[in-house]
């Protein structure tokens, strides 16, 4: 049995739009997502959060709670144990404060009651007696060698002597001689930046529904990844992993904000103590408190360019807070941050600190958007001084094929040419701007990963087919999954469906993050696919009486093959399935893999801006993204994914920010005072897709959900000063601030 | 031998060297041997390392292949979003 | 407190249920009629997921008292359809791939209804205005756009 080589054109069904598995239910209201699940004596669970950034708890009191008639259990941390894995600690007292308060929102105690108002009621009823210690949420603050302590002796062996107590880890990547490179340029630009910390958004809350009993658990809910979920519960509950069976409902969204637990340890804490199933729903003050941000970051950059363009030397310094608990997201943007150059001396600097904010949770990209806007930035500064066109300017220096990268191995195929040549060629580029417009450019990186990943595919014996996977479908996955098991097998789309399926159906998937699914699960599925043609081959290749190699698989049907096959009429795969009962049995095939070899992804952004003189407000008046998605399985879902993370990331540009008080509480937790884009602040966003064929997959497909937030921060801010003549150095970039920028120039 | 290029905070622990030849044919014992020789890398190994090897970045998988001519190089573990 | 009798219409059925007088329309049509069409992103107004159309005007049923709907007429996402036939709107943005979660569909949906109701032909500015209430953090917006676009004509020329 051997697999023809796929080749660009021979696809009949991968490369359609077909109509996704689950769009009826999801557009008639029907499909469940985390909040809509209830079961018969099913109580309500309401978290009491601290309302102090930083502080001691001396004792927490739920007497007087425990006896407001409904009332079932309360919880606190005294009814966990204390992990001795580090990094699951870490997740257990992000759900759950132990001995102090860490940011304003950490989860104190939990209730459990007959109904909302009673648990309501109930948290009121609760006395914690806080310390209130000093609190520090800036960046910079943060790093400084007075400042308060966040949490003690949390620094690894790679911080450097000297540092603030709050810096966990330090990291350095890059190559070649700065010195002699910066000595070769006519011009070196050193800029400082800040970003502030940003929300994934999701419009679904945290949900979930948990019932224990004894030893023995139910979970349902809302995340990227039921097995991780699985993992971090059976370990913060002590409980064996074969008894708690986790289901992903359908997921409202969750960009990397759902890779790890809040509420559903309590969940399970307070069912099991209260014997009956509990229900828990955050509110959105509780998501912006308590969930997801991305750090916040100080950063310098130092650049310098030859008059004709080319980059001699670059450094940086990232400086990334990431809440309070430790996180390694700076070493994803000082890899990815010259990432699109080709550069003989390169630095790149991060630490990470503490401070007394919310765990940073990852964000579509993690680390990479704010460290490539800083160099977007500088590199567009360049262009301006030496009076450069910044896409010549981007050719000129970009990373290709055998380019050694910026953090250390050599590219094998990279598109980022491609994408650069096709955003120079596009009517976008060359088009005029109208009064207080400006346009902007801006390259963007993501590494994709792929990761582990199980699927089960079975032929029915009416020639159908179902595929079972283990990935929340978070954009159309089920989709993709089905188009890739339709292709493989040479049936329709149609006669193939895909679930997801809970914890107990199939061996460990990974999250589904890093933009793997459509890559890892799609390997999977394919490899699970010839599986089952191989099964499939060998039964006809009995009945025909002849060697299995003797027998090829073609279009949904088994041919003879080959010299001395003989002649026999092909056999669909309907009419194997339909005897398979008298061939040896149910037919299928199953892949399980820790799946490599997922490409990296590059991205060019145009945007164009007109910024308002009176009001330092910036409107986005034009909008395309070039991007190298590999083969793209399901074209209008991989342009989904190129318009979805470019808004996300035009949001972050222009308006969306954690705004801390000097009391160290969040004063803009919801979406009237965070806003994300509305419908009325975007034109279309224009979509290019480039197919550059990953070769670490059958189809060439790479990862695409996640370069497309990095490039919209620095193509708007060069936008905004290429139409306003200004150079800010932070994000958001606010009408306030643009208005301030422009009254100053003038 | 492999010649494997560190990170650059992690040559403090490793002699202060950009590139370390270990003995290895594959990823486990790549991180073996560098743990052996170097045990300064090894709570960094712990906590998670990724390989990039000619180019492709490979998170765990102990059994890859690497060969004498192979350009290895250790990354962070990543992760997405 | 004491709870309340309600009787009202939820997409041309006549429904009675009772609910604490503080309970939202949201909490009482998805806990009380179990109609989980409509969605909580925010519960103070500023998402749209929740979105339904009472006496004709889109509403945020998170922002109005179950109690409200006493004598009303609710319509919900669930109200769209006709047997198994889908709404034009429905089946559009099926077709054109209008959403990627899903979680903000029901309420979109919803309010591009009543807009298509009252402007059979709206420009595309009309359309982001009127939906400007309703976040969407995947899409981007472009193909929730296009596909109102696309259904108000196949609308127009039905």
């Amino acid at each position: 049995m051997n697999f023809p080589v796929k080749t660009k054109t021979d696809f009949k069904v991968v490369g359609t739009r077909v109509a996704r598995p689950d769009g009826v239910e999801k557009v008639t209201g029907r499909a469940l997502y985390g909040a809509d699940f209830s079961v018969p004596g099913m109580l309500t669970g309401r978290v009491l959060r601290s309302p102090h950034a930083h502080a001691r708890i001396k004792s927490i009191d739920t007497s007087a709670a425990e006896a407001l008639p409904g009332v079932k259990a309360v919880v606190t941390a005294a009814d966990f144990g204390v992990p001795e894995d580090m990094s699951l600690r870490d997740v257990q007292d992000n759900c759950m404060a132990r001995d102090k308060a860490l940011y304003d929102g950490h989860a104190i105690a939990a209730v459990a009651a007959t109904d909302a108002e009673t648990a309501r009621a109930a948290l009121k009823l609760i006395k914690v007696d806080y310390e209130v210690l000093p609190h520090v949420t800036d960046v910079d603050a943060a790093m400084a060698a007075d400042a308060p302590v966040v949490q003690q002796d949390r620094a690894d062996e790679s911080v450097p002597e000297g540092s603030g107590p709050n810096v966990t880890n330090f990291f350095e990547f890059g190559h070649g001689d700065l010195d002699a490179g910066f000595a070769r340029a006519d011009l070196i630009l050193e800029r400082s930046f800040r970003t502030e910390a940003t929300h994934q958004g999701y419009i679904e809350p945290h949900a979930c529904l948990a019932n224990m009993s004894a030893d023995r658990g139910e979970l349902w809910c809302c995340t990227q990844g039921q097995f991780l979920v699985r993992e971090l519960c059976a370990g913060i509950m002590q409980m064996d992993a074969s008894q708690l069976r986790v289901t992903a409902s359908e997921i409202g969204g969750g960009f990397g904000g759902k890779t790890t637990v809040f509420i559903e340890p309590v969940a399970l804490a307070l069912s099991r103590k209260s014997g009956r199933p509990v229900k828990m729903v955050m509110t959105r003050d509780e998501i912006f408190r308590a969930t997801g941000p991305t750090i916040s970051s100080s950063m310098d950059i130092k650049i310098g360019m030859t008059k004709d363009g080319r980059i001699t030397a670059a450094a940086a310094k990232l400086r990334y807070q990431g809440g309070a608990f430790p996180c390694e997201t700076v070493s994803f943007g000082a890899q990815a941050a010259f990432a699109a150059y080709d550069l003989e001396a390169v630095r790149s600097l991060g630490w990470n600190t503490l401070a007394n904010r919310p765990k940073q949770a990852a964000y579509r990209a993690p680390g990479a958007p704010v460290s490539i806007y800083a160099v977007e930035s500088v590199v567009d500064e360049l262009c301006q001084e030496l009076k450069l066109d910044p896409l010549e300017v981007r050719l000129l220096n970009a990373a290709r094929d055998g380019t050694k990268a910026s953090y250390g191995p050599t590219f094998d195929q990279i598109g980022l040419v491609a994408t650069l040549e096709a955003a120079k060629a596009h009517p976008h580029y060359a088009a005029p701007l109208g009064k207080n417009q400006g346009r902007g450019l801006s390259c963007g990186f993501w590494f994709n990963f792929g990761g582990n990943t199980c699927v089960s595919l079975n032929i029915n014996n009416d020639g159908t087919v179902g595929v079972t996977e283990g990935n929340p479908d978070i954009g159309g996955s089920r989709a993709s999954i089905t188009m890739m098991a339709a292709e493989e097998l040479g049936i329709p789309y149609e006669k193939v469906r895909t679930v997801i399926t809970d914890t107990n159906s199939l061996g460990h998937n990974d999250v589904t993050d890093g933009s793997r699914v459509t890559f890892a699960v799609g390997l999977a599925t394919i490899k699970a696919a010839r599986a089952a043609i191989e099964v499939m081959c060998a039964r006809v290749a009995k009945i025909w009486g002849i060697d299995e190699d003797a027998v090829a698989w073609e279009d949904g049907y088994a041919k003879p093959s080959g010299p001395n096959a003989g002649n026999f009429d092909p056999m669909s795969l309907a009419e194997i399935a339909a005897i398979a009962s008298e061939t040896g049995g149910p037919i299928a095939g199953h892949h399980e893999v820790n799946a490599e070899g997922a490409g990296v992804s590059f991205g060019v952004h145009l945007a164009d801006v007109e910024v308002d003189p009176e009001t330092g407000a910036t409107k986005v008046v034009r909008y395309t993204v070039f991007q190298d998605a590999g083969k793209a399985v399901h074209p209008d879902y991989v342009e989904g994914q190129m318009q979805g993370g470019s808004v996300q990331g035009i949001g972050w540009a222009l308006n969306e920010e954690y705004i801390y008080g000097e009391d160290g509480r969040l004063q803009n937790a919801g979406f009237l005072d965070y806003r994300i884009p509305v419908a009325s602040d975007l034109p279309m966003i224009d979509t290019v897709i480039l197919e550059i064929p990953n070769p670490g997959h059958p189809y060439g497909v790479r990862g695409v959900g996640e370069t497309s937030i990095v490039p919209p921060l620095a193509a708007l801010s060069n936008a905004v000063s290429r139409a306003a003549g200004i150079r800010l150095h932070e994000l958001p970039m606010s009408p306030p601030k643009i208005l301030k920028a422009m009254m100053s120039k003038d | 031998m492999v010649a494997v290029t560190l990170w650059g905070s992690l040559r403090e622990f490793a002699d202060g060297q950009e590139v370390v030849e270990v003995e290895a044919s594959n990823f486990k014992q790549l991180l073996d041997e560098l743990g052996r020789l170097y045990p300064g890398l090894q709570p960094q190994i712990r906590r998670g390392v990724s390989l990039a090897i000619d180019g492709r970045v490979y998170r765990n998988s102990w059994f890859t292949e690497v060969r004498p001519d192979s350009e290895v190089v250790l990354m962070p573990y990543m992760k997405g979003g | 407190m004491k709870k309340i009798h309600v009787s009202t219409t939820v997409n041309g059925d006549e429904i009675e249920f009772i609910c604490p007088p503080g309970e939202t329309l949201l909490d009482a049509l998805r806990d009380r009629v179990g109609l989980k069409g409509a969605k909580e992103g925010c519960g103070t107004g500023d998402c749209g997921a929740c979105t339904v159309e009472m006496n004709g005007e889109i509403v945020c049923s998170c922002l109005v008292l179950g109690a409200e709907a006493e004598g009303a007429k609710i319509k919900t996402v669930e109200g769209m359809t006709t047997g198994d036939r889908l709404h034009t709107l429905q089946q559009v943005f099926i077709d054109h791939a209008a959403l990627q979660c899903g979680i903000c569909t029901p309420g979109i949906l919803v309010a591009a209804e009543t807009l298509l109701e009252r402007n059979p032909d709206p420009s595309e500015t009309e359309i982001r205005y009127w939906l400007a209430g309703n976040l969407c953090r995947c899409t981007g917006y472009d193909k929730i756009i296009r596909a109102v676009q696309i259904a108000a004509a196949e609308m127009r020329g039905a």
